[in-house]
């Protein structure tokens, strides 16, 4: 059987703190998504395009479309941070199926003895990112529904004391604002670590071809996952900057 | 039973009691998805994307038992 760690591992240690492989390789995405990003800017600005900003451009305005249909005429204030959501996590799934990425292995100190770990890991297969994620899509959404309600409709929203049942659904909607953290880290994990097993195991029992079906199916997940992430973002957002009766 | 077994049991028992009621969601969700496509077959791309966010958030119950079964083997 082939080694599967659930936990990112040590590669090195930086002023006594462990960096891990699963954050070189968010590292490299997001210089990527950086560049990709400036690249489009200017790309933008020139008289003749290259081929490359146009299939940035059907991912924006396919993603722009579909985000109109949740938020409506306040499309525009959310977009900036839902595509940016839904790029840096469809370059993170991407990424982690690119060969070589789990493959390459470096020697690693560990205690008194030397193991062989992953180089890159994709980062999404890695609870600390996904929760990190989730955590900035929770917190933006209080953000902009306190910039939106105000903070004394924000907290009626939670705190009703008019009657019992309304202070009971207040404390349930509390909750389940940290329950949608768990939900959304957990989702966004388990799909692309269910995914990484799924093709070392199927690289263990069949070495040739098998994997290339499978390979497909884990492109198609990363692109849902990424949508669905940056989807339920939408409407929760829509949801907590609408006025309560 | 050796620990071991037990271990590997929790796991089988995890994942496979865990993904019955995501796959009888994913059916009712792909059957209604169909019907509703039958009425209005205008729609469809509507239809399409709305079904895939419910086919993910069904799947995830399936994702949260897979995860639990991973931890108990590999953790």
């Amino acid at each position: 059987m082939p080694h599967i760690s659930i936990k990112a591992e040590i590669i090195f240690h930086l002023l006594g703190f462990g960096v891990t492989n699963s954050m070189i390789a968010s590292a490299i995405v997001f210089l990527l998504t950086i560049f990709i990003a400036f690249y489009y800017k200017h790309q933008s600005t020139l008289k003749t395009k290259g081929n490359f900003y146009y299939l940035i451009k059907f991912f924006v305005k396919t993603i722009y479309d579909l985000f109109y249909s949740v938020l409506g005429d306040k499309t525009n204030v959310f977009f900036p941070l839902l595509f940016a959501f839904f790029f840096y996590i469809l370059l993170e799934n991407w990424f982690g199926l690119l060969p070589g990425v789990g493959s390459l292995l470096v020697k690693v100190k560990e205690g008194h003895e030397e193991v062989f770990v992953p180089l890159l890991r994709g980062n999404n297969a890695d609870l600390n990112a996904t929760l990190a994620l989730a955590i900035i899509s929770i917190l933006s959404i209080q953000f902009y529904s306190i910039k939106f309600l105000g903070v004394k409709k924000y907290l009626h929203k939670f705190f009703n004391f008019s009657d019992p049942i309304s202070f009971f659904v207040g404390i349930l909607d509390i909750l389940s604002e940290f329950s949608k953290v768990l939900s959304f880290a957990f989702r966004l994990f388990g799909n692309i670590f269910a995914g990484e097993v799924l093709l070392t195991i199927v690289a263990f029992l069949v070495p040739v071809l098998a994997s290339f079906p499978f390979i497909g199916l884990e492109i198609f997940v990363g692109l849902v996952q990424a949508l669905v992430f940056s989807m339920l973002t939408a409407v929760f957002l829509s949801g907590a900057i609408a006025e309560h009766h | 039973m050796s620990t071991e077994a037990v271990k590997l049991l929790s796991v089988a028992i995890a994942i496979s009691v865990g993904a019955i009621a995501p796959a009888v969601g994913i059916g009712m969700i792909g059957s209604k998805a169909v019907e509703a496509l039958g009425r209005n077959p205008e729609a469809e791309s509507a239809i399409r994307t709305t079904m895939i966010l419910a086919l993910a958030f069904a799947e995830a119950v399936a994702i949260y038992a897979l995860v639990v079964a991973l931890i108990l083997k590999f953790a």
